[in-house]
């Protein structure tokens, strides 16, 4: 029997950041702490200004193992960069 | 002046003593994220009392230098110089009674920062207005135990229960003032804190009923008061036994 309290991922925003990175996990009973736990643990030294929390049972990940299938293909493929267009002068800071 | 020192003395003693307590859990907390919770609270603690013994240092000093500092008034003092009020030197307990002595004293300070950030006086209400935000996120922290604990087991229950018994006594204390806090309120640096206990109650109402808990009191023990005016229980001798030692032992010592 797990007397333990859910496992949470954290993902913190920096300031100047726009996507919230994962920071570590902790241990909440229910979301409202599992927010205030992330905030206590993990933005003590102004890392974030927002905070999202997930129960760790929710995230799904791809299996290791399965890289080369899942990923070798796209090597090989150049004509799915966008790197074919010729931009006009005027464009070129793009 | 001199009843603007001991206001901001006894609002630095506050602070100091609750901070110290909420210390003594560090490496010791029920579950490793809220000993991080609970020793945070303390440092934002320490942090406003600092702010307070710092002002008072220069009110001491001015006009002849007393050679005051925010150390020697925290740890040079005898026990019958402390301005606490008694709830905040009462022991730990188990962490009901300490999530409990937090709750009840937050939202006290909640009430207390809101009007002193209107103070006559600039200091008192920029420390006020920067511990607000602190003791925003304490009251809210605290009073979510509160329900956890209250609304939880029947352990968790009977344990809430008797932190009540132990504490409903020492809350009359903060709604009475001392004779420094009715001149301060009197000359519009200080907050007349018998005009907090109706929103008070009506907070630690709210959050008892959700909490399961009794929202009628009849007062089991005496309200205990006298704080504020230097007169304490053993507790705050042997905080300060343990708080002081070295200082004044090894005087003016640094890391």
């Amino acid at each position: 029997m797990n007397n333990e309290w859910p496992l949470w991922e954290v993902f913190i925003r920096s300031k100047q950041g726009l996507d919230h990175k994962h920071a570590g996990s902790l241990h909440a009973a229910d979301a409202q702490m599992a927010i205030e736990n992330a905030r206590d643990v993990y933005t003590r030294r102004m890392e974030g200004v927002s905070i999202w929390v997930v129960e760790s049972k929710y995230i799904h990940a791809s299996n290791p193992e399965d890289a080369s299938s899942l990923y070798d293909p796209a090597n090989d493929k150049a004509y799915r960069h966008p790197t074919f267009y010729n931009l006009p002068d005027e464009l070129k800071q793009m | 002046m001199k009843e603007l020192i001991n206001y901001t003395l006894h609002l630095a003693d506050d602070s100091l003593i609750l901070g110290h307590r909420n210390s003594e859990w560090t490496g010791h907390g029920p579950i490793l994220e809220q000993d991080i919770a609970i020793s945070n609270i303390a440092l934002d603690l320490i942090g406003q009392a600092r702010n307070f013994y710092q002002y008072a240092s220069t009110l001491i000093n001015n006009p002849t230098p007393k050679y005051a500092t925010e150390d020697t008034l925290a740890y040079l003092r005898n026990t019958n110089e402390f301005k606490n009020c008694l709830l905040v030197e009462q022991p730990n307990g188990d962490w009901a009674k300490t999530i409990l002595r937090q709750f009840f004293f937050s939202a006290y300070q909640f009430h207390l920062y809101q009007h002193l950030q209107n103070s006559r006086d600039g200091t008192l209400a920029a420390i006020a207005e920067k511990s607000l935000k602190e003791v925003t996120y304490h009251l809210r922290w605290s009073s979510e135990w509160v329900i956890r604990l209250g609304d939880g087991t029947e352990e968790s229950h009977s344990r809430m229960v008797n932190a009540v018994d132990d504490l409903w006594m020492f809350t009359d204390e903060l709604f009475q003032p001392a004779l420094y806090e009715l001149l301060a309120a009197g000359e519009g640096f200080g907050v007349n804190v018998s005009s907090l206990k109706n929103e008070w109650l009506k907070k630690v109402k709210d959050i008892f009923d959700e909490a399961t808990l009794p929202t009628s009191f009849e007062a089991k023990k005496e309200p205990s008061s006298g704080g504020k005016d230097g007169k304490h229980s053993e507790h705050l001798e042997k905080i300060l036994a343990e708080m002081q030692f070295l200082q004044r032992t090894y005087p003016n010592s640094e890391w």
